[in-house]
């Protein structure tokens, strides 16, 4: 990898995301954040490939571990911490949290807790670009859990039976909550048993920023070409606990061994190592400003009123 | 039921409840290019039992189209659609089929305005159908309703004839929230006066189908139809009936049946469901909690507390009917008589028809 414009791109994307995900796990012991957080460290790479082949008019749907696709398809900031703090002028006023990021603005679907449940929700945003005859992908970022639920398998045969603009993201983290693949998947070939639907599925087993950007550059540019729907599947490392701020090596279902070769790999550091050092501590000291600022907005931003409960119970 | 029969002034002309339905439908897709129906066969030679009829011929396979057995996903799809600014209506050709749908339901069609602080929202019809008789059984003929009403975010109708039918389909596509559309399987071939042009039938309204004086019927759906049986069969002893048709279910007009009950003093509500937990213990207990309502004498009627059974024996006395609601009502009035109306009369109440509108 070189430094050059793209690099740069993309590393910024990255950068950002990490530190804005780092930020909040330090503020997280104070207690300020009163939502369940499932941070995206060591998984930013993903979304920040997938999204920098998008246009403003695509759509995506994340699951709760959301802040790293909200992030990299243009989601407010402010909004997204003050949604954290539960304040009104969050991007789902303070009413979603952590798990609930949504931003019509930049093309972010509210994001489900329930696993597996945005991937139809998705098909029917597909759905309707295609009835109405837009020009416009739809992508749909989702766990190797979330494939287990019957949704998945109904959703994949619906957009491949409608060739819907969809392209199905799979972040392989290799565990459902704290369960491994192993004691779920009899089958360990996801693509194989993605292409039996018709959908073309693509594997990609490193934290390269690029080779996952190549990876979704030919997808989206197949669905935007009318071939239907695509599957990537990205295999990745959540870093630290399934919620909350911390590592959990020492809980025992897996070792910290298997992390270390993709903490090794850590895009973040590799690319910032190819980077001009200079640029590199110019751009992390505006984005610390861009997040110091953040913060204080949602720290300083006012609490709900309670007659706020009654509100959004139904659309008028 | 001369009141009932009467031609009224508007313009209209007698038509089914099942032709109701699919006009109310395609006067929305004319109106609104959003609009889009879906789901398991809607465009086949049976057309859900008719109600979709002409449709898929009218409007194309584009904005008509069948599904594949994906209730949970087709849900999810609807649900993504409408938070992109369409308007699905999608049809399930039975209400227990609407179990398979619950995730998507209740953790997202019903949360999705909440729990986004307002920034989507999902405008989208679930219909439905109860069905009854001929061996229906266990899985094709339950009234789930009250699942759904328990539930805020959702919003429930219930159309007991032509005319609700298609003002509520209307008022239901329009609606910028999720409504669940209970249909009736019996009610599809009654007929009433519906007016050609498009209209709407508030949601949240009840209304006073028949008046009376001496005590207030409350109906559910196809049950609307056995209170105003009973009615007549109570007028032949005397006792003069006042039917309620709750229509929405959610919102829930308790007001109007309020207003009838503090009048008659006696309150007989009659779901199309089980009762435990059900729509007449949430009305009963608004008019017991309310000012109005203290010292009206209520009880209710449903489902026995079974699984409905297919055998044509076991399930008359599943359902509650003309005759025993009529005698239930009798009870209440004139307690310590044991009556139950003549047989023949029971069962000439059903050759008679009930025309709206209502």
């Amino acid at each position: 990898m070189k430094d050059t414009s793209d690099t740069r791109r993309l590393f910024r994307q990255l950068l950002r995301i990490r530190l804005i995900e780092e930020r909040v796990a330090a503020i997280y012991p104070s207690d300020k954040i009163k939502s369940p957080i499932h941070l995206s460290i060591g998984q930013e790479a993903i979304s920040v490939a997938v999204c920098d082949v998008l246009q403003p008019q695509d759509i995506i749907a994340v699951s709760y571990r959301g802040h790293a696709g909200y992030l990299a398809k243009g989601g407010d900031l402010k909004g997204m911490i003050a949604e954290m703090y539960g304040k009104p002028a969050g991007c789902a006023f303070g009413k979603g949290g952590s798990m609930h990021l949504v931003s019509a603005e930049a093309g972010v679907m509210g994001a489900s807790a329930v696993v597996g449940t945005h991937i139809p929700l998705a098909a029917g945003q597909a759905l309707a670009a295609k009835l109405r005859g837009e020009d416009k992908v739809i992508v749909c970022f989702f766990g190797d859990g979330a494939t287990e639920e019957g949704c998945f398998a109904e959703t994949l045969n619906f957009a491949a039976l409608h060739k819907l603009p969809l392209f199905f993201v799979c972040e392989n983290n290799g565990y459902a909550i704290h369960s491994p693949l192993k004691k779920r998947w009899a089958n360990l070939d996801i693509c194989a048993r993605v292409r039996a639907y018709g959908v073309p599925a693509v594997r990609t087993e490193t934290s390269d920023v690029t080779v996952m950007r190549a990876a979704a550059e030919a997808a989206v540019a197949a669905i935007r070409d009318g071939e239907g729907p695509q599957f990537l599947e990205a295999v990745t490392y959540r870093w630290l606990e399934h919620v909350g701020p911390n590592e959990d090596y020492a809980a025992g279902y897996r070792s910290r061994d298997e992390m270390e070769p993709w903490e090794n790999e850590d895009p973040v550091a590799r690319l910032a190592a190819v980077m001009d050092a200079a640029w590199v501590e110019k751009t992390r000291a505006e984005i610390a400003a861009e997040i110091d600022e953040a913060v204080e907005f949602a720290e300083q931003s006012p609490i709900h009123q309670q007659e706020d409960l009654y509100r959004h119970v139904y659309a008028q | 039921m001369s009141m009932l029969s009467e031609k009224p002034a508007m313009a209209g002309r007698l038509l089914a409840y099942v032709d109701a339905l699919s006009e109310g439908v395609a006067q929305e897709m004319e109106r609104d290019p959003s609009v889009f129906l879906f789901g398991l066969d809607v465009d086949d030679h049976k057309a859900i039992q008719g109600s979709t009829r002409g449709l898929v011929q009218r409007f194309g396979p584009n904005r008509v189209f069948g599904t594949p057995l994906s209730e949970d996903a087709m849900t999810g799809v609807a649900i993504g659609a409408a938070m992109a600014g369409m308007r699905p209506i999608h049809v399930h050709i039975r209400m227990d089929f609407l179990m398979l749908c619950m995730n998507q339901l209740v953790n997202i069609a019903a949360k999705a305005h909440y729990m986004f602080g307002g920034a989507v929202s999902v405008p989208m019809v679930v219909r439905c159908m109860i069905g009854k008789s001929w061996g229906q059984g266990a899985q094709h003929s339950q009234g789930l309703h009250s699942l759904f009403m328990h539930i805020p975010g959702l919003k429930v109708v219930a159309p007991s004839n032509a005319y609700d039918a298609k003002g509520l389909m209307a008022a239901a596509i329009r609606d910028n929230n999720p409504v669940v559309f209970v249909e009736h399987r019996l009610l599809y071939f009654t007929d009433a006066y519906v007016p050609e042009e498009s209209y709407t039938v508030e949601l949240g309204k009840a209304r006073v189908t028949a008046p009376g004086t001496d005590i207030t019927l409350v109906g559910v759906s196809n049950m609307v139809m056995e209170c105003l049986r009973a009615r007549e069969l109570l007028a032949q002893v005397g006792i003069s009936a006042e039917v309620v048709d709750l229509v929405s279910l959610q919102p829930l007009d308790s007001d109007t049946v309020l207003a009838s009950a503090s009048k008659t003093g006696k309150l007989l509500m009659v779901d199309n469901a089980w009762t435990m937990c059900g729509a007449s213990a949430e009305v009963l207990a608004r008019v017991a909690e309310s000012e109005e309502g203290a010292g009206v004498r209520m009880a209710r009627m449903g489902f026995a507390p079974t699984t409905c059974p297919m055998s044509p024996e076991l399930e008359k006395v599943f359902y509650p009917n003309a005759a025993t609601i009529a005698a239930k009502a009798h009870s209440m009035l004139r307690p310590g008589s044991d009556w139950m109306p003549d047989e023949k009369a029971a069962q000439l109440s059903y050759q008679m028809t009930f025309r709206g509108p209502f």
